[in-house]
């Protein structure tokens, strides 16, 4: 479902650095990887690749037949709203929209209407337990009833791809697992296929297989 | 705490000032524009004055006290009179008029004064070489001021050509006055010669004396009081300077409170931006609160922040309005449109202690912008302040209407309060605390309006009304800038337009006749002699004509003469009257009507009887009505001519207005009354349509320094709009980033923006236009009546209003999709995340 391959990305800048370095691998539906490295190895940039959020130097990405690399910033923009979801470190829920209305953003770009998406929305807030927060701010919630909405958030809309960048960085031990799960859960329920970006041991533990990211190239473990 | 002082300054500072140059300059431009533009108008207005009082001390030279008549003058024998008095020392007798130059619209002023005398009085006046006095005793001589022959680009030897009556004089100029002497425009002659050449014969209008030494002037003066004749008054030549400076003193100070408009805006806008700016930066803050930084030290650095912002903005302002003000002084002149000052040579009277004051007023408005933000973000309890969504809570203290409306019922209550010295400062007050008041009711009125938003699920506006809906206190801080600068637009708008549909209304009452015939425009020895006026009376083709006689009363030697009109009998039904009018019962004493403007300067009303000088006597007058005079700024009686003629025995006139007769061409007509008087004769005959087209050419005239001004303001606000909203764009970078991952592209983002942008700024213009409506009734009703002393009425110009607002919105949509694209580089991505 998603095929990387001989991936490169630099940057330039006062210290030019090569990032990503020859990457390949592929992704069928279903599946939930891993990728895990050390600070700085490119694990980010990655996922912004594969978001069509940054453009690689040489190296193709194929999202479900669709090349991503070919496309315009406006399509490829198109393809992750109807086909990405994401999660990240810091939450980052918008500060100033409800716990409902962070969680029905994907399904309003989408072109949803009122109705279907708020009976969608309460759907997904059950799923991960937050059916009561509804019409919470974000400013009201612990960090890991944020990552919940955050995960809600990036499954509503049913994505392909659900791209998970250190979701638990930013949770205790207890917390990180039960999101884990969760994120697990839900990416097998309402999404093809899933990417855990992280360095923690117990995290890829959750997923199907775990890749390591180096600067000589992306491995299995 | 931080062990050393300059990484805080960098933390805290200059940091955030490399990072956004962009918004530190626009507040030091803001600043810079409001000095400069006060500075300016100031010097340019100082430089005038100055101007007018030496030239005033000057033409007194020595002496201790100046007797004035009207224009038409007292008879000569109080010369003689005086000049005995045992106190005093010398006298001179003078004859002073503004004569009309033929072939020219201006005219100059000429003095005729006794050249033996002035030897005594105004040694300065004299020309260098003995000789030289003797030419003047030449009855067609004449003497000009370096100034007066610098703009007729005439020299000795050459003819100069002067309108009396409708006939053209020719005098000879028989030399310069010594450079220096006077400054200004100015003619002298010998006292007789201008007796007998300006049709005075017989009539003096000043008589300058210098008292022997030891004599109380004050006490003088006041027993000379008694002996003078009604309607002449002994002044100081000091008094005489500041005749004109009473007269311009409101408008004056009208054009320095316009140019603060400029400042008071910049200081908002600084308010504001530093607002937000500082919200930003709040979790900054927090992190070197945790680390030790006390509250105190960190608000002295931001207010410091904002000082040195002032005082970059104030010394820049400082600069460039210094040179405004030469520029305009050098090539432009001294007058800002009302006219005072449109003779008036001014060199540039540099006044350190303005100056000052300025830069005072731009550093003081920029830390007074900066001090409350500043205060607040440093006393913010970290550890709230590191939690996102903090933004409102920290501002929630605005939420609170009641110092809002303590202010507003404040200003309103000031509107009540007369005028000080002639000054509406409690008018301007109350301007002052409106605006504060609508400012602090913003976050209320915000959070009210944004609430009753209703939600929708389309993009981008559904995103954008949850922003505002949520962030309503934020969203005020941008609407009250824009309902500041909106609001004194909107304000200065209705006050033209009204005062312009005044005028228009006023002009149609005064000219009812087709024709207008003047003896000339403007100048004091023009006139229309009783044979000439029986030959325009009796041209073919009139239906009626009526002639009106122009002199003028000094009612009191502070003020300048209030103008005496001569007219029909009829003038309660002619005259634009406001009020009741009364008819006058058999043992009242003859009727006159004043205009509102003598009115409120000498606190007459309708039915007081008052004493005036009209011909030899001080008689009583009934008040029978007030009415509307936009043309006399110093104030106008109207009486009927019959009466005036009883009076004086002047028949004279000097303009006639004329009915045509049914059927006559408006150039047949003209043709007809030129015919009728001598091949020579000047005389001007305009339509009605054209005096009304000039008139109201001459008040747009009047308004461009102040549609400049305006201009300026509408800038500032613009700027203000801008900053605040790039400011808020950056703040929301993680945002923006958040939403491109969830795939919004950037058009959607900037449409985001955009509807926010819309709806804070329709939202701030329907305030804007509400205070502003407020702010017009107080300049139209309060500080415009206080300052020029006459009415008008209402007019709301509601299209170029809708237009002006739509502008508004339409920078606010351009500016804050434009600071949105700005702060949507491809590092806002890389905003939601800490690593590669």
């Amino acid at each position: 479902m998603l095929a990387i391959r001989n991936l490169c990305k630099s940057y330039g800048g006062v210290r030019p650095r090569e990032v990503l370095r020859g990457i390949s691998v592929e992704l069928a539906r279903g599946e939930y990887v891993a990728i895990v490295g050390e600070s700085g190895v490119g694990k980010s940039t990655l996922l912004n690749l594969i978001a069509g959020l940054d453009q690689p130097d040489r190296g193709q990405i194929a999202l479900d037949g669709v090349e991503v690399t070919a496309l315009a910033d406006a399509e490829r923009t198109l393809l992750r709203r109807r086909r990405v979801g994401f999660v990240f470190q810091a939450f980052h829920l918008l500060p100033h929209l409800t716990v409902a209305q962070n969680v029905s953003l994907p399904l309003v770009l989408n072109g949803f209407s009122p109705g279907s998406s708020a009976a969608r929305v309460a759907d997904m807030l059950g799923a991960v337990g937050l059916a009561a927060a509804a019409a919470s701010y974000p400013r009201e919630l612990s960090g890991g009833e944020m990552q919940r909405v955050a995960i809600a958030r990036a499954l509503v809309h049913q994505p392909q791809l659900v791209l998970a960048d250190e979701p638990t960085g930013n949770l205790d031990q207890e917390t990180a697992i039960e999101v884990l799960d969760l994120l697990r859960e839900q990416v097998k329920r309402e999404s093809g296929a899933g990417i855990l970006v992280t360095h923690s041991a117990l995290a890829a533990a959750t997923a199907d297989r775990v890749l390591v990211l180096t600067a000589d190239g992306l491995r299995a473990r | 705490m931080i062990g050393a002082r300059f990484p805080l300054l960098n933390a805290v500072v200059l940091g955030p000032l490399r990072e956004h140059p962009g918004r530190a300059a626009l507040a030091v431009a803001a600043i810079a524009l409001g000095v400069a533009l006060g500075v300016a108008v100031h010097l340019i207005n100082s430089s005038a004055l100055n101007e007018f009082e030496l030239a005033a001390r000057h033409l007194a030279g020595t002496a201790d006290l100046v007797v004035r008549g009207p224009r038409a003058g007292f008879d000569e024998s109080l010369y003689p009179r005086l000049a005995r008095l045992p106190q005093v020392a010398a006298a001179n007798p003078g004859v002073e008029a503004d004569v009309p130059l033929a072939g020219r619209q201006e005219q100059l002023r000429i003095i005729g004064f006794d050249p033996l005398r002035a030897a005594e009085v105004q040694p300065a006046l004299l020309p260098d070489r003995a000789g030289m006095v003797l030419d003047l005793f030449d009855a067609d001589a004449i003497w000009l001021s370096p100034a007066a022959a610098e703009w007729l680009g005439v020299k000795t030897g050459d003819a100069l050509r002067i309108q009396v009556g409708t006939a053209t004089l020719t005098l000879r100029i028989v030399g310069l006055l010594p450079e220096g002497a006077y400054r200004q425009r100015l003619g002298v002659m010998d006292v007789a010669a201008a007796q007998w050449r300006l049709a005075r014969l017989g009539r003096l209008n000043r008589i300058d004396l210098r008292l022997r030494p030891g004599v109380n002037v004050a006490e003088f003066r006041s027993t000379l009081q008694d002996i003078l004749p009604a309607g002449v008054h002994a002044a100081s030549p000091e008094a005489e300077g500041e005749r004109g400076a009473n007269l311009t003193r409101a408008y004056r100070l009208n054009l320095d409170m316009l140019a603060l408009v400029a400042l008071f805006t910049g200081a908002f806008l600084v308010f504001s931006s530093q607002v937000l700016a500082l919200l930003r930066r709040r979790t900054q803050f927090a992190l070197l609160r945790a680390m030790g930084v006390t509250r105190r030290l960190l608000a002295t650095h931001l207010i410091g922040e904002g000082a040195a912002l002032g005082t970059i903005g104030a010394t820049l302002g400082l600069l460039l309005g210094y040179a405004l003000a030469r520029y305009a002084l050098a090539y432009v002149g001294a007058d800002l449109g009302a006219g005072y000052f449109r003779t008036i040579a001014a060199s540039l009277a540099t006044e350190p202690q303005s100056l000052v004051f300025f830069f005072a007023l731009g550093v003081s408005f920029a830390v007074i912008g900066t001090a409350p933000p500043a205060w607040e973000a440093a006393g913010r309890a970290p550890a709230r302040a590191l939690r996102a969504g903090d933004e409102e809570e920290s501002l929630a203290r605005l939420r609170t209407p009641w110092w809002g409306l303590l202010a507003l019922a404040a200003g309103l209550l000031l509107t009540l309060v007369p005028a000080r010295h002639g000054l509406p400062v409690a008018g301007y007050l109350a301007i002052a605390l409106v605006l504060l008041g609508a400012v602090l009711l913003m976050p209320r009125l915000a959070e009210a309006c944004l609430e009753r938003l209703p939600l929708t699920s389309r993009l981008p506006a559904g995103i954008a009304i949850a922003q505002l809906k949520a962030t309503p206190r934020q969203s005020a801080i941008s609407m009250a800038a824009i309902v500041t600068s909106f609001s004194l637009m909107v304000a200065m708008l209705i006050m033209v337009s009204s005062f312009r549909t005044s005028l228009e209304r006023w002009l149609d009452r005064m000219l009812p006749a087709d024709l207008y015939l003047r003896a000339v425009r403007g100048g004091e020895t023009g006139f229309l002699t009783p044979d000439e006026q029986q030959r325009i009376a009796a041209t073919p083709g009139l239906d009626r004509t009526e002639f009106l006689r122009t002199q003028n009363l000094l009612l009191d030697p502070a003020r300048q003469p209030v103008v005496l009109l001569a007219g029909p009998a009829d003038a309660a039904a002619k005259l634009p009257l406001v009020g009741p009018s009364l008819t006058p019962r058999a043992t009242d004493p003859p009727p006159v009507w004043v205009s509102e403007v003598a009115a409120d300067l000498y606190r007459w009303h309708v039915g007081d009887h008052v004493r005036l000088p009209i011909g030899a006597e001080m008689l009583p007058y009934l008040v029978a009505g007030v009415w509307r005079d936009y043309a006399r700024q110093s104030g106008a009686i109207a009486i009927s001519r019959d009466l005036y003629i009883r009076l004086t025995g002047d028949r004279l006139a000097n303009e006639a207005a004329i009915w045509i007769a049914g059927g006559v061409p408006l150039a047949t007509a003209e043709r007809a009354l030129r015919e009728r008087l001598p091949p020579d004769a000047h005389i001007e005959i305009s339509a009605t349509r054209q005096i009304r087209s000039a008139s109201l050419a001459l008040f747009d005239r009047t308004f461009a320094i102040t549609y400049a001004l305006e201009a300026a303001a509408i800038v500032i606000g613009l700027f203000g709009i801008s900053i605040s909203f790039s400011a808020q764009a950056l703040a929301r970078r993680r945002e923006f980033g958040v939403l491109r991952h969830l795939g919004m592209t950037r058009r959607e983002i900037g449409g985001l923006l955009g509807c926010e942008g819309a709806l804070l700024s329709a939202l701030g213009a329907a305030f804007g236009l509400a205070v502003g409506w407020v702010v017009g009734l107080i300049l139209i009703h309060v500080v415009n009546r206080q300052s020029f002393h006459w009415s008008m009425d209402l007019d709301v110009p509601w299209l170029p209003l809708v237009a002006l607002a739509g502008l508004v919105v339409g920078a606010a949509v351009a500016t804050a999709s434009w600071s949105g694209r700005a702060a949507m580089n491809d590092d806002v991505v890389r905003a939601v995340r800490e690593d590669w």
